[in-house]
């Protein structure tokens, strides 16, 4: 019973990592999914790149990992700026169809790219001394690191939250979310907007690859083999919704370490089923709105 | 979107440059005989994207997850047990993603991550047996092509493939004329999903081996790939990207495979910017403007 107990608490508290990180990662795609309308399948390019910026950071440059953090953030913030003025805003109107192509295309070119600069080995990620370790919590011991992972997206989930919920900054975009026409035509700058917003997201992305490049491989085809847990984090929660994403990627991150840990031989099977059932029951993700 | 072949107003009968790919297959065979095995998966991709132009081009659903069927076909195949579903790109892709699971976990079955060896075909009734320079394997699969191509044909010239059309551009008022949507959407993705498990079976039986890949999100990829590099909705799209992209990929891919992915996907941001008939979307430009007509 003791050692029972013990694995729930370890699954849960895995799980919980493995979740906030997903969440991090996703809540992005969740906005620009809802707010501009856009499929962008690439978004995990996203996080791998932020990935490699902070191994990179750390191992050739000596960078601390706090600055390598933001490093992550900063660096693919800017380049997905770029990216969203040169080629996603074309898009915009563009269909479904043109767009998971477009999106698909980058996937390939950016697997070709890190594959061409990094080799297709996982990158290792040298923590800092304080991050390795236990830490004791209630007379427990936790991986310190994971710790640190659930802490420090909490904070940037709180941060989040107070944005978009209490500043003019969030009332614009929410506004923008519910009905893009009315906020245009009172005076909302829509398009400066939607940069803006793909950029935090992006960012987001960028530092969430960062900080779970040692629970998610850092290596080329990353991009790829975690596309379905981004967007089912994101159909599951439910697009444009920030709460919808956090409860779905804590799902996904629990149920994954559980099956992972009790039901190896059936690999991520119960969670693609479990997917499926979810949408069959609630097309628009367990909180989304009605179409 | 505009160059659909079909519609209501099309004129059905076949015209004399549509034999253009089977005499190009048949001189294919006798000239190159040394390419034959690349010639039948060509000719299987072919078949592949014909059923997916179906669905995408046609009825405008637009799926990741159709490497579910030509997966589930290819395992068929080889272990003879079948199941398939329906629904919207993210339950497609989880759908695929669940077979490739179900593959990869069953390894009495499938043999896992090692793949599926020891398939064993039996001659093409009785009569025709599989000679190891694929000379029978390239007929019959041509043979099958021309099964689907035919099927998939008559099937878009029909008012069927109008009312496909009419669903595409605008499912309300298809509605409001009282069309089934529902069941037509659902009567072409069984029969897409029906052609594409064929190309599967025949993967299985030209190369007497399945592996996992035939599943996975990036074959899905690619495939849609290939068509949208010949062209979207127009039947001979389907043909002629297949062609192009799998000799390229021959050519090309063995030297330069981190090179190979950058052309695939900067091709693929191109087409999507600045050309988005595709091959036959150029060639029809081009032509307009030699005519001097639209």
């Amino acid at each position: 019973m003791e050692a029972f107990f013990a694995s729930l608490v370890s699954v849960a508290f895995h799980g919980a990592a493995l979740g906030m990180i997903l969440y991090v990662i996703s809540v992005g795609l969740s906005v620009t999914m809802g707010l501009m309308g856009f499929a962008n399948l690439a978004h995990g390019v996203f996080a791998m790149a932020g990935g490699y910026v902070l191994t990179t950071a750390i191992s050739r440059f000596g960078v601390p990992f706090p600055l390598a953090l933001v490093l992550a953030f900063a660096f693919v913030a800017a380049a997905s700026v770029v990216l969203e003025r040169l080629l996603y805003s074309r898009l915009y109107a563009a269909s479904d169809l043109e767009q998971v192509l477009f999106t698909i295309g980058l996937i390939f070119i950016a697997v070709a790219v890190a594959r061409f600069i990094y080799g297709t080995l996982q990158q290792p990620v040298a923590l800092p001394d304080y991050l390795k370790g236990q830490f004791p919590l209630l007379g427990r011991d936790f991986p310190a690191y994971r710790v640190f992972i659930i802490v420090f997206s909490a904070v940037m989930v709180a941060l989040l939250w107070f944005g978009v919920e209490r500043t003019r900054w969030g009332a614009m975009v929410r506004a923008t979310v519910d009905n893009r026409a009315m906020a245009q035509s009172v005076g909302i700058n829509t398009k400066r907007l939607f940069t803006l917003t793909f950029a935090l997201g992006s960012g987001l992305a960028g530092l969430g690859g960062g900080l779970g490049a040692e629970i998610i491989a850092i290596q080329p085809s990353y991009p790829f083999e975690n596309l379905v847990y981004f967007l089912v984090v994101v159909s599951v929660g439910g697009l444009g919704s920030l709460r919808g994403p956090f409860v779905a990627a804590l799902l996904i991150g629990i149920a994954d370490t559980a099956c992972k840990y009790w039901l190896p031989q059936y690999g991520a099977f119960p969670i693609y089923v479990a997917t499926i059932a979810i949408l069959l029951w609630r097309p628009s993700g367990l909180f989304g709105r009605h179409a | 979107m505009s160059a659909h072949a079909g519609g209501y107003s099309a004129d059905p009968r076949i015209r004399w440059i549509e034999s253009l790919p089977w005499i190009v297959a048949i001189v294919a065979f006798f000239a190159l005989p040394e390419y034959l095995s690349l010639g039948a998966r060509i000719l299987i991709y072919i078949l592949y994207a014909l059923s997916l132009d179906l669905i995408v081009g046609y009825a405008g659903i637009i799926t990741l997850g159709h490497s579910a069927y030509f997966g589930l076909g290819a395992y068929v195949a080889g272990i003879l047990a079948a199941k398939a579903g329906i629904g919207d790109p993210v339950v497609q892709l989880g759908a695929a993603s669940v077979l490739l699971e179900i593959a990869n976990k069953a390894t009495t079955l499938t043999g896992g991550a090692d793949g599926l060896s020891g398939v064993v075909v039996a001659p093409i009734l009785g009569l025709f047996r599989f000679d190891i320079f694929g000379k029978t394997a390239y007929l019959y699969c041509l043979l099958v092509l021309l099964l689907g191509w035919w099927l998939v044909r008559k099937m878009i010239y029909s008012p069927f493939g109008t009312s496909l059309t009419g669903v595409r551009e605008n499912s309300l008022r298809m509605h409001a004329i009282g069309a089934p949507v529902y069941w037509r959407l659902v009567l072409v993705y069984t029969l897409s999903a029906t052609i594409a498990g064929a190309a599967g079976g025949l993967i299985t039986q030209t190369n007497q081996f399945v592996g996992l890949n035939v599943l996975s999100f990036e074959s899905a990829g690619e495939l849609l790939v290939m068509l949208i590099l010949g062209g979207v909705g127009r039947i001979y799209g389907a043909f002629v990207g297949p062609v192009v992209y799998l000799i390229a990929q021959d050519f090309l891919a063995k030297q330069f495979p981190e090179y190979w992915y950058f052309g695939i996907g900067t091709m693929l941001v191109l087409v999507v910017m600045f050309a988005r008939g595709g091959i036959l979307g150029i060639l029809d430009g081009a032509l307009v403007k030699l005519r001097g007509r639209p």
